[in-house]
C-alpha cells in the first residue's frame, strides 16, 4: 500500500470541505472495495477521507411508494433490515449475497455504488428499481447516475447521503458467481412496476451495469418466465474473460431473467397464501 | 503520526501509527496477537477475521484507523481464561482442523454465525456462510460439523460465558 | 484396544495450541533488529536482463542492501538443483539448465526473481523494489507444453535443444504394439491434466539469522523437509556446512508437496543475512505465491487400451508430455516418470504396457510435486480409459473394472511395481453398496424431472506411497535414499521424547505416533512429546511427503522401541533379580514370567538412570534408543470412489450431490485423523475436475494470479462425504500400514470427470469442468436446452 493522509471527517460539511481542498482526495466508508485496491497496489489516493464517524448516514426510513437508506448502512443492515424485508424483500436477499459475512459487516450501500464495480450487485437494484441517487449537491436518477466501469455521475466533492428505492409490485435478483473471486459474473434483477417492468444486469456489461429494453417490453405485456422464450441479448458489448466468453454470459443472462421472474412470481404467490 | 485507541480483548490499547497499517498488522506486528493470520491478498481468505464492536470483520481489509473507539476480539481473547470457549472445544471434538493456521478466522467466524443465525444450524447453512473463510486441508467436512456441535454448546454453555456472549 | 492405543480416535495433542491462536508460524517469528526482504520479479515471461540500476533504490528510506544477481554470482552460490537423475530413451542424461537464485542475464518466467531489497520494513522495501530499474530485451515465450518441442517454439536454455529435458520411456513397445493389435475394441483418449497452484493456505515465508560469533546461520522456514533443506542449502548451494546451518520448520500452514522445495527465496534470505548482518524475513503474498510456488501436473496425454472380446484388458499405451515450467524443480523429473509411469496398471492386471514421456521446458513457474505427485495423474488416464471402454463396448463400468481386476498377490505389473496386497473387489462392493448404485437410474429419472442430468463416476484408483526403499529408488535415479529415521529418548520419570525425521505440518503426528508409543510402552499419551522440525534436535530426515510418515516414519519408531523394550528388559531383570529371558512386558510393567514380581515401566526407566542395580561392566545406564528404517517395498494403498452429480443444463453448473469413499490404508492408527486426511485430499480432487486451472496467456503472463482468478473449493461448493475402510494389512513394514495422505486428490478427478460425462452424455470435455466448459460441452452434442 502506499502512503497516504489520513482524514476522519466529523460531518458531511468537512468532508466535503476536505474533498475539495485536498490534492487527489478518496472518500473511504466501509473500505471493503476501496482497501483490496490499495493493498495491491491499483488505488493510491494521497489523501482519505473516512467517514465512517459521522452519524445518521446509515438511517432506513420507509415511506409510502419507496425505502430511503442512508449510505452508510452496511449490507448487513439492508439485509437483516425489517422494514426492508418487508416492504422490498428483493433489495433484502440481494444485501444477503454481497461478499460474504464479515464483508457485509463492513461494506456500504453508497460505497457500493459510487465505486461502480461492474461486477458490483447494487447498481442493478438501483437500475431496475428506478432508484434516486441523493447527494450532497442533488438528486440523480439512476438512470443517469451510472456513466461506466468504474465511473458516476458524482462531481469531485459531491457526497453520496441516501439511495431511495421504489417500491415495485414484484422483484428478484438471480446471481451467477464467478467460481473464483464469487462476484457477480452474471446478475440480474427484475423489477415489476405499476407502470412499467425494468430489467438490469450486472456483471456482464463491458461498460458496467445495463437495462434490457426487449426483455422489458415482453414482461411488460405478461410478467412471466414464458414471455422471455426465445428472446436473447446480443453477445456484442458484454464482457469476455477466463471464466465466462461473452456468449456464455449473453446465455446466463436469458436464464437467469427467466429464473428471476419466476422466483418475483413465486415470492407474491407466496405472500398471497399468507 | 496518526494516534489510534481502541479495546483489544478487554485490554486499552493506544498507539502511534503509520496510516497505513491494516487492523492485522497492528495485532500481529504491535500487539503480537499472531493467532489472527494473513492468507491472501485479496480478502478472501478468512484468516484474519476478528471481532469489532461483536461483528465479524476481516482484519485484514480494515484501517487501524478506521477501528478508532472499537473493541476487537481476537482469537486470544475467545477463551474465558482456561476454560476454552465451546466453538473451540467443538472443533478439536470434530477434528475441524489440520495445519491450524486458517482455524482462528473460521473459529471467529463461527462464533458471529451462531449470533446471528442461532444455535440450531443446519449443513447448508453453515456451508454458505463459509464463503469468506477458505480451508485447504479439511475439505471443510469437519469444520461444518465442528461449528454445527458448537453452535449447540454455546446455547448450553454455562452463564458467565453466555454473559460474556 | 486402550482409549489412546492404535486404532482409537484420540482427539489431537496439538490442537489446544491452535483453537487458541497459539501456533507458531514462521511469520509469527520477529527476531530482534530484523529487516524485511521484497523480491523485484520479471514482469516478463522471457527476456535478457541488460541493465539493472540499483541506486535509486539503495537511496530509498530505510533501505540497507539492494542485491542482484551478479551480486550472487560474485559471492559464488551454487544454483538450485533437481535432486533426481532421469535418463532418456537413448540413455542420455537429462538437460538441468543453472538456475540462479537471482537472475543473471536472462529471465525465463513471469515472476522470475531478478533483484532483492533488503529494508527496515515490508513497506519500506516493497517502496525501493519499484525503483529497481530493470531494462529487459524481451524474447517470444511458449507456455504450451504441446508446443514447445516444436523448431517454431522459442528456445528457452541453451542446454535443452527442442526445449527437451528427457524423453523417458518404460515397459515393453513391441508387446504392447502386438498386443493393440490384437485387440477386439481400442480405446483412444486424448487428456489434459490441468496446472494447479497448491495453495496452502500459510504463504511461504522464512526467517534467516547469521551469528557472526560463531560463523552460523539459522533459518526459519515453511518447510516439509528441514534435514534435505539443509543438506541442499549446505552441499549445492554453499550456504554455509551443514553443521554451521540449523533449520527449523516451525507450524507449518499446509504444504501438499509445494513446501518441499528448496526455492530461490529462501537461499536469497540467508545470503543476504550475512551480506547485511541483520535477521532477514520474507513472507510471500498470495499474488506472489501463485507466480513462485511451483505449480503441479499440467500434462498433455494421449493413450490407447486395447481390451478383447470379453472385456480383459490386453494392452495400453501412454504418450505424455510433462510442462516442467523454466527450470527443474527439487524432484521435478521424478514426478512425471517414476511416480507417474510406474502407475499405469492400476488395479488391472494388464499383461503390457508402454508409456513415453517427454518433458519440457516452456517460460512458466517450475512445476513440482503436488498432492499425489504423478499418481492423480496416472489415475486420471487409466479410470478415465476403463469408463469410456465400459461405454463404449457397452458393459456397466463396475463390471468392467472386475473382470480386470488383480486378484493374486503379489503381483509384478509390467511397469516396475510389484504389488504386495490388497482386495479391490472388496472395497469396490462395499463403495456401490453405500452410494446405492443399484439404484442409479431411478435418481437419474427424478433428476431428469427436475430438469436436472445426473450422472455417476467410479474411479478404483491406487497408489505408490511409503516412499521409498532406498536401494530401489537410487537405482531410478534419485539422489537420497529415502529411509526415515527415529529416537526414543525415555527420562528417568518415564515420560517420553520420541524425536522423528517426519514432519508434520497438519497431519497430526504429534498424536498418532504418541498413540504408538503410549500402546507399545503402556504409558499415557500426555507422558509422550514428538519433536520434529528442527535439524539441531533431530539428527536426520527425509521429511513428510509421498504419504509416507506413517509407513515409513513411524516404521522407524517402532524399531527405536522394540530396542528401548529390548535394553529396558535388560534393566528390569536386574531390579527383578531375574533371568533376562524371563522378562515379559505388558501394559507397560515388567514381570517375571509365572511370578508376582513386577516393576513399572516409569521404576525401570528410573533404575536405567541411576543404574545402582547393575555394574557397567554388564550393561551401559540410560535408556534412549535410535533407528534408521528402510522400507523394503513401496506401499499399495487403493480403493473405489464414487461421485455422483447433477448438471443444470442451462447453467453447466455441475453440484456434487453425493461422495463415497473404501479405501484401503492397511493398519489404521487413528481413525478420525485418517477421515480427515481423505476429505481434505478428496476436495483438492474436486477442486483440479471443477474449478481450480493455472492459466497463462500465450505471451507468458499468468492470468491467474490471485484468488480472484483461481477458484479454490469453498464448503458451499461440497456435498457431506461418505467414507469408509477395508483393511488389507500391509506386509512390507512391520505396523502393517500403507498411507493415507494423497488417496483422495488421486482418486477424485477422474470420479468426477466420469460423473459429469455420464450426465452429459459425451467425453468430450476437459478438466477443470467449470459451468462454461460442461456448457460449451452440452452445446456441441445438441442436447442443451434452447438459449
Amino acid at each position: 500500500m502506499y502512503n497516504f493522509i489520513y482524514h476522519r471527517a466529523a460531518g458531511l460539511r468537512q468532508a466535503q470541505h476536505m474533498l475539495g481542498e485536498f490534492d487527489d482526495a478518496k472518500l473511504i466508508a466501509g473500505g471493503q472495495s476501496l482497501l483490496p485496491m490499495m493493498k495491491l497496489r491499483l488505488a493510491a489516493p494521497a489523501n482519505l477521507v473516512d467517514l465512517g464517524k459521522i452519524a445518521g448516514l446509515s438511517d432506513i426510513e420507509p415511506d409510502v411508494r419507496s425505502i430511503s437508506i442512508g449510505a452508510m448502512a452496511t449490507h448487513f443492515e439492508v439485509h437483516n433490515s425489517a422494514v426492508v424485508q418487508e416492504a422490498l424483500p428483493a433489495l433484502a436477499e440481494l444485501a444477503g449475497m454481497i461478499g460474504e459475512p464479515a464483508v457485509r459487516h463492513r461494506g456500504t450501500l453508497g460505497g457500493s455504488i459510487a465505486h461502480n464495480d461492474p461486477t458490483a450487485d447494487y447498481p442493478a437494484a438501483c437500475l431496475a428499481l428506478g432508484a434516486t441517487i441523493i447527494t450532497t449537491e442533488r438528486r440523480i436518477p439512476a438512470d443517469a447516475f451510472f456513466t461506466g466501469l468504474f465511473e458516476t455521475a458524482l462531481m469531485p466533492d459531491e457526497i453520496i447521503t441516501a439511495v431511495s428505492f421504489p417500491l415495485a409490485e414484484k422483484a428478484a435478483y438471480q446471481k451467477f458467481r464467478n467460481p473464483a473471486s464469487r462476484y457477480a459474473m452474471v446478475g440480474v434483477f427484475v423489477a415489476k412496476h405499476a407502470s412499467d417492468v425494468r430489467v438490469a444486469i450486472t456483471g456482464a456489461g463491458a461498460s458496467g451495469v445495463f437495462r434490457v429494453p426487449a426483455f422489458e417490453e415482453a414482461l411488460q405485456g405478461r410478467f412471466s418466465p414464458e414471455a422471455l422464450e426465445g428472446l436473447t441479448v446480443s453477445a456484442d458489448g458484454l464482457t469476455g474473460d477466463l471464466h465466462a466468453s461473452a456468449p456464455y454470459r449473453a446465455h446466463l443472462i436469458g436464464v437467469l431473467a427467466r429464473r428471476a421472474v419466476a422466483a418475483a412470481n413465486e415470492r407474491n404467490d407466496r405472500s398471497d397464501e399468507l | 503520526m496518526p494516534t489510534v485507541s481502541l479495546t483489544v480483548n478487554g485490554n486499552p490499547v493506544h498507539a502511534d501509527i503509520d496510516p497505513r497499517t491494516l487492523l492485522v498488522q497492528l495485532l500481529r506486528e504491535n500487539l503480537r496477537l499472531t493467532g489472527t493470520r494473513v492468507g491472501c491478498d485479496t480478502s478472501q481468505c478468512g484468516s484474519c477475521v476478528v471481532h469489532m464492536d461483536g461483528k465479524a470483520v476481516k482484519s485484514c481489509t480494515v484501517l487501524t484507523l478506521q477501528a478508532e473507539g472499537t473493541a476487537i476480539t481476537t482469537i486470544e481473547g475467545l477463551a474465558l481464561g482456561e476454560t476454552l470457549h465451546p466453538m473451540q472445544q467443538a472443533f478439536r471434538d470434530n477434528h475441524g482442523l489440520q495445519c491450524g493456521f486458517c482455524t482462528s478466522g473460521m473459529i471467529m467466524t463461527a462464533v458471529d454465525m451462531v449470533r446471528r443465525k442461532g444455535h440450531a444450524l443446519d449443513d447448508h447453512t453453515i456451508r454458505r456462510e463459509l464463503e469468506g473463510n477458505l480451508c485447504r486441508c479439511t475439505g471443510y467436512h469437519n469444520i461444518v460439523k465442528s461449528i454445527a456441535a458448537g453452535a449447540r454448546a454455546m446455547e448450553s454453555a454455562d452463564p458467565l460465558r453466555r454473559a460474556a456472549e | 484396544m486402550s482409549a489412546t492405543g492404535v486404532g482409537a480416535s484420540v482427539r489431537r495433542m496439538e490442537d489446544f495450541r491452535f483453537i487458541t491462536g497459539r501456533g507458531r508460524y514462521t511469520d509469527d517469528i520477529a527476531r530482534p533488529g530484523q529487516a524485511c526482504a521484497a523480491f523485484v520479479r520479471s514482469p516478463h515471461a522471457h527476456a535478457t536482463i541488460d541493465r539493472i540500476e540499483t541506486g535509486a533504490a539503495a537511496a530509498m528510506p530505510g533501505v540497507c542492501a539492494v542485491l542482484t544477481g551478479a551480486d550472487l554470482a560474485a559471492d559464488k552460490l551454487g544454483p538450485l538443483i533437481c535432486g533426481w537423475m532421469i535418463h532418456s530413451k537413448d540413455g542420455s542424461p537429462m538437460k538441468m539448465a543453472a538456475h540462479p537464485a537471482l537472475a543473471l542475464g536472462r529471465v525465463y518466467h513471469a515472476g522470475d526473481p531478478v533483484a532483492v531489497v533488503i529494508a527496515d520494513s515490508y513497506a519500506q522495501a516493497h517502496e525501493a523494489a519499484e525503483k529497481v530499474e530493470v531494462t529487459y530485451g524481451e524474447l517470444p515465450a511458449v507456455v504450451d507444453p504441446a508446443e514447445a518441442q516444436s523448431t517454431n517454439a522459442p528456445q528457452l536454455h541453451e542446454v535443452a535443444p527442442r526445449n527437451t529435458i528427457f524423453e523417458w520411456h518404460l515397459g515393453d513397445a513391441q508387446a504392447t504394439d502386438a498386443a493393440l493389435k490384437s485387440a477386439k475394441h481400442v480405446t483412444r483418449l486424448e487428456l489434459r491434466n490441468n496446472r494447479l497452484a497448491p495453495n496452502a493456505i500459510e504463504p511461504r515465508a522464512a526467517v534467516a539469522e547469521f551469528d557472526a560469533g560463531n560463523d552460523a546461520f539459522t533459518l526459519w522456514y515453511t518447510t516439509q523437509n528441514p534435514h534435505l533443506a539443509r543438506l541442499v542449502l549446505s552441499a549445492f548451494i554453499g550456504i554455509a556446512p551443514e553443521h554451521k546451518l540449523r533449520v527449523i520448520a516451525p507450524d507449518v500452514g499446509g504444504a501438499f508437496g509445494s513446501k518441499i522445495f528448496i526455492y530461490p527465496e529462501e537461499v536469497v534470505c540467508l545470503w543476504a543475512a550475512r551480506k547485511t548482518g541483520r535477521p532477514v524475513k520474507w513472507v510471500a503474498e498470495r499474488s506472489e505465491a501463485f507466480l513462485s510456488d511451483a505449480h503441479g501436473r499440467d500434462h498433455v496425454t494421449r493413450a490407447e487400451m486395447g481390451l478383447d472380446a470379453n472385456g480383459k484388458i490386453v494392452g495400453l499405451r501412454v504418450k505424455t508430455i510433462a510442462n516442467l515450467g523454466a527450470y527443474m524443480s527439487t524432484f521435478s523429473s521424478s514426478v512425471p516418470t517414476y511416480l507417474y509411469g510406474t502407475l499405469l496398471s492400476g488395479q488391472y492386471d494388464i499383461p503390457a504396457i508402454y508409456c513415453e514421456v517427454d518433458a519440457v521446458y516452456t517460460n512458466t513457474a517450475p512445476v513440482d510435486a503436488y498432492r499425489g505427485a504423478g499418481r492423480p495423474e496416472a489415475t486420471y488416464v487409466v479410470e478415465r480409459l476403463m469408463e469410456v471402454s465400459a461405454r463404449e463396448m457397452g458393459l456397466d463400468p463396475a463390471e468392467l473394472r472386475r473382470r480386470n481386476f488383480i486378484k493374486t498377490f503379489p503381483h509384478q505389473t509390467p511397469v516396475i511395481m510389484a504389488y504386495d496386497c490388497g482386495d479391490y473387489p472388496a472395497s469396490l462392493e462395499r463403495a456401490l453398496e453405500l452410494a446405492g448404485y443399484n439404484s442409479l437410474n431411478e435418481r437419474k429419472q427424478e433428476a431428469a424431472r427436475r430438469g436436472r442430468l445426473r450422472g455417476l463416476g467410479l474411479s478404483t484408483y491406487i497408489e505408490a506411497c511409503g516412499i521409498a526403499p532406498s536401494q530401489a529408488v537410487g537405482s531410478l535415479g534419485a539422489g537420497v535414499g529415502l529411509w526415515e529415521s527415529a529416537e526414543v529418548r525415555v527420562n528417568p520419570t518415564g515420560t517420553v521424547e520420541v524425536l522423528t525425521g517426519s514432519h508434520s505440518h497438519g497431519q497430526g503426528h504429534e498424536t498418532t505416533f504418541a498413540q504408538l508409543v503410549s500402546e507399545r510402552l503402556g504409558i499415557p499419551i500426555e507422558s509422550i512429546a514428538i519433536v520434529h522440525g528442527d535439524t539441531d534436535k533431530v539428527q536426520f530426515g527425509m521429511g513428510t511427503y509421498g504419504s509416507r510418515s506413517a509407513a515409513v516414519g513411524m516404521s522407524a519408531i517402532a524399531k527405536a522401541l522394540d530396542k528401548v523394550e529390548a535394553k529396558a528388559k535388560k534393566v528390569a531383570a536386574h531390579m527383578l533379580e531375574a533371568a533376562e529371558a524371563d522378562i515379559v512386558f505388558e501394559d507397560g510393567r515388567f514381570t517375571v514370567a509365572g511370578t508376582d514380581k513386577s516393576a513399572a515401566f516409569g521404576e525401570v526407566a528410573l533404575n536405567a538412570y541411576i543404574a545402582h542395580k547393575f555394574s557397567g561392566a554388564h550393561l551401559e545406564p540410560g535408556l534412549k534408543e535410535g533407528s534408521f528404517y528402510d522400507p523394503t517395498n513401496f506401499t499399495f494403498p487403493a480403493g473405489c470412489h464414487v461421485c455422483e452429480v447433477e448438471v443444470d443444463p442451462e447453467t453447466g453448473e455441475t453440484d456434487i450431490v453425493g461422495w463415497t469413499a473404501v479405501d484401503d490404508f492397511g493398519v489404521i492408527i487413528n481413525p478420525m485423523i485418517v477421515e480427515g486426511q481423505v476429505h481434505g485430499g478428496i476436495v483438492q480432487g474436486i477442486g483440479q475436475a471443477l474449478m481450480e486451472h493455472v492459466v497463462y496467456d500465450a505471451q507468458g503472463q499468468l492470468v491467474t494470479g490471485s484468488l480472484t482468478d483461481y477458484a479454490l473449493p469453498r464448503a458451499e461448493d461440497l456435498p457431506p462425504l461418505i467414507v469408509d475402510t477395508t483393511v488389507t494389512p500391509c506386509p512390507s513394514n512391520p505396523l502393517g500400514i500403507k498411507g493415507c495422505g494423497e488417496a483422495g486428490a488421486i482418486a477424485a478427478p477422474a470420479a468426477v470427470m466420469n460423473a459429469i460425462t455420464d450426465a452429459i452424455g459425451t467425453e468430450d470435455l476437459a478438466m477443470p469442468a467449470t459451468p462454461q466448459a460442461v456448457w460449451a460441452a452440452l452445446a456441441r452434442t445438441g442436447r442443451r436446452e434452447a438459449a
